[in-house]
């Protein structure tokens, strides 16, 4: 059913690109909560660490036995809808030009009940459906309800793609098409049905494995870029900008070093001239374009990835300086989400742990197969997740780091 | 008349022309590449300060940044450690008379073209003494290959799995010039004074270990050899005067008569 909203994904160039608009925003401090878990995909609500009960929506205090203590906790997704309405009015400026839109209210298995964004393949109540936390336009989490099976076609559900960045029928750049990481993106992108992939290579003179074969790819347009070029990126914002619908930001340097064991400031300064000035170039560049379609129908500008590192939570001693440019990049990359938000453009900040590849050579398995990196990253824009933690090795770092950030500095120094 | 004022008039006079012997700095131009572990020249990089904007209302200005090995550009002895210890081995230390000399033009271009691993021998230098006389000292013998006409980077790079393939000096043609005929420099049109897989040269990169290790100098990335006569250009080629430097991006120009 899903499909035929996709027959023509061609706008209309005499109409008026509508203006991007966002879903209510405020939220208190404890409702952060539902978002800070959301970014990360999971699907987490307040439970009482005194009488157990799950409670929604949030609150500064137990409803049932008035504790404080109310840790975020992951619950089951499962739950029965009891009833369902189609909105047709709206006096709030992003639903009224996105009707008619679906609600219902769900009874969760753990308890509460809620209202929830309800996917159009859900049936009516009553019925099973599975409940998700996810983020809307405007960076907050909201509840979703979706059928109880997947379906191949789910994701192009009209609403839920309001709450996804997925890449079927998007313009999508990949900014450095030269690494291991770059060359599965771009396959995997176009796996996922991107209409087209811009690829950008640097030092053109350089030819590398694989060049052959993403240019087969029919999706695939080679495009000359080196993010240390102010010049390069300024043109080729200028020339396709407009166009970008999802921008990869993959291009790194990176060399193992750390502060004593490498001369001089050559090594970091290229560090830091891809990895954070490089994101600033490409932020000042085809940001501006990005905001302007944030609302551009079905196929509108919708996210920025950055490859950040795991290492940005915390300093990896042995790829020091790779490490300090990862954090400065980051912090940056939360810079750039706050100017691409009024846009509802989502930027997608990727913290891999060591990637299988020639400058992490020395490190020991596990190491991230690019492949798996690239199939995360797709999987990622698809469910709305706003912060990865691809692999065993960033999902352990970022537990650590969560529970006790001195703690994980002290580990990886020693 | 002083040689000054005769000059003048014959510049004037337009008996003089002036030929620019330079490559434009800009980002797209190639920059020399060594192994990714080890340390990086940068290439050229142009930001804009203001552009009679509210940066900065009436007026307009860049911050580039380079490597001293950038564009078209001079190498010093002190570049390679075989003149690291010499005496006035350095940008900044270098007799100024030393940055203007006359050239001798070497074509090697129909070589090159069908040969991108073209090496310059010291029988072709002996041919070409005989056709246009000896080399005299302290002059440029610039190799003309007519490489910088190739305008496309992969093409002047000439990369492929076992490096970069470009004409230079063979091992005895260097040698010849240093020891036999007292050069001022060796100048290409290529990224470096040295073939593209001098690398395999016994030395390795024949042209930095002997024209450095004798004092003497190396111009590369040249353009516009095709317009110089085999002999009686002068060349005007002062580097930067950067302290300790080990070579500088510079104007390249060649006075020729005309007429």
């Amino acid at each position: 059913m899903s499909d035929s909203v996709f027959r023509s994904t061609r706008k209309n160039p005499i109409l008026r690109t509508r203006l991007p608009t966002l879903p209510p925003a405020a939220r208190s401090r404890v409702a952060l909560g539902l978002t800070a878990a959301a970014a990360l995909g999971r699907f987490e609500l307040q439970q009482c660490r005194d009488c157990g009960t799950v409670q929604y929506p949030p609150r500064e205090a137990c409803g049932k036995c008035l504790s404080v203590r109310l840790p975020w906790t992951r619950q089951d997704d499962d739950g029965e809808l009891l009833a369902a309405t189609v909105l047709h009015h709206s006096n709030d400026l992003f639903f009224r030009e996105r009707l008619p839109w679906r609600l219902g209210l769900v009874k969760l298995a753990c308890g509460p009940t809620v209202v929830a964004h309800l996917h159009a393949e859900v049936p009516p109540a009553p019925a099973k459906l599975r409940v998700a936390a996810r983020l809307d336009r405007a960076g907050q989490a909201v509840l979703v309800g979706l059928p109880d099976k997947e379906n191949v076609n789910m994701a192009e559900d009209r609403q839920l793609r309001e709450f996804a960045c997925d890449p079927k029928h998007r313009k999508v750049l990949v900014t450095d098409g030269k690494s291991g990481v770059g060359q599965a993106l771009v396959k995997a992108l176009a796996a996922a049905g991107a209409e087209l992939v811009w690829v950008g290579y640097a030092e053109p003179w350089k030819r590398f494995p694989g060049f052959d074969e993403l240019q087969k790819l029919p999706q695939v347009t080679l495009v000359p870029l080196d993010v240390t070029d102010s010049k390069n990126v300024r043109e080729l914002a200028a020339e396709i900008g407009a166009k970008v619908d999802i921008l990869v930001s993959n291009a790194e340097f990176h060399r193992a070093h750390g502060i004593g064991n490498r001369q001089g400031v050559e090594t970091a300064r290229a560090e830091m001239d891809v990895n954070y000035f490089g994101l600033l170039r490409l932020a000042q560049e085809f940001g501006p374009a990005m905001r302007a379609r944030g609302a551009d129908g079905l196929a509108s500008a919708v996210a920025w990835v950055n490859l950040l590192s795991v290492y940005a939570l915390a300093n990896f001693p042995p790829h020091g300086t790779f490490s300090a440019s990862k954090a400065a990049a980051q912090s940056l990359a939360q810079c750039l989400r706050a100017e691409m938000r009024p846009a509802g453009v989502r930027v997608v900040n990727v913290f891999p742990g060591p990637i299988d590849d020639e400058w992490s050579q020395l490190l020991p398995p596990p190491k991230l197969a690019p492949g798996a990196l690239a199939a995360a990253i797709v999987s990622a824009l698809r469910e709305g997740v706003e912060d990865l933690y691809p692999g065993d090795v960033a999902q352990e770092w970022l537990e650590r780091w969560r529970d006790n950030p001195k703690a994980l500095e002290r580990e990886l120094s020693s | 008349m002083s040689a000054l004022a005769s000059f003048v008039q014959a510049f004037s006079a337009g008996k003089i022309r002036v030929v620019d012997l330079t490559q434009t700095l800009s980002p797209e131009f190639p920059h020399i590449s060594l192994p990714p572990e080890m340390g990086q020249a940068w290439p050229f990089r142009i930001e804009e300060v203001s552009r009679y904007d509210e940066r900065g209302p009436a007026w307009y200005w860049n911050n580039f940044s380079c490597g001293e090995h950038t564009g078209t550009h001079f190498d010093a002895p002190i570049h390679w450690i075989s003149g690291r210890d010499l005496p006035q081995n350095a940008t900044d230390s270098i007799p100024p008379e030393r940055f203007i000399g006359p050239a001798c033009v070497v074509d090697c271009s129909r070589e090159s073209a069908s040969d991108p691993d073209f090496l310059l021998t010291k029988k072709k230098l002996l041919a070409w003494e005989k056709q246009h006389g000896r080399i005299p000292p302290r002059a440029w013998v610039l190799m003309r290959t007519d490489w910088s006409k190739r305008a496309d980077p992969v093409a002047y790079q000439n990369y492929d799995e076992t490096g970069q393939h470009t004409p230079g000096p063979d091992v005895d043609a260097v040698k010849f010039l240093v020891e036999e005929r007292d050069l001022l420099g060796f100048g290409t049109e290529s990224i470096g004074t040295d073939a593209g897989q001098a690398q395999h040269l016994r030395p390795p990169y024949p042209c930095h270990y002997f024209m450095h290790g004798a004092g003497r100098y190396g111009l590369q990335c040249l353009a516009n050899l095709d317009q110089l006569p085999p002999t009686g250009a002068v060349v005007i080629a002062a580097p930067l005067k950067i302290r300790n430097g080990s070579g500088s991006p510079l104007r390249v120009l060649a006075l020729i008569s005309s007429g």
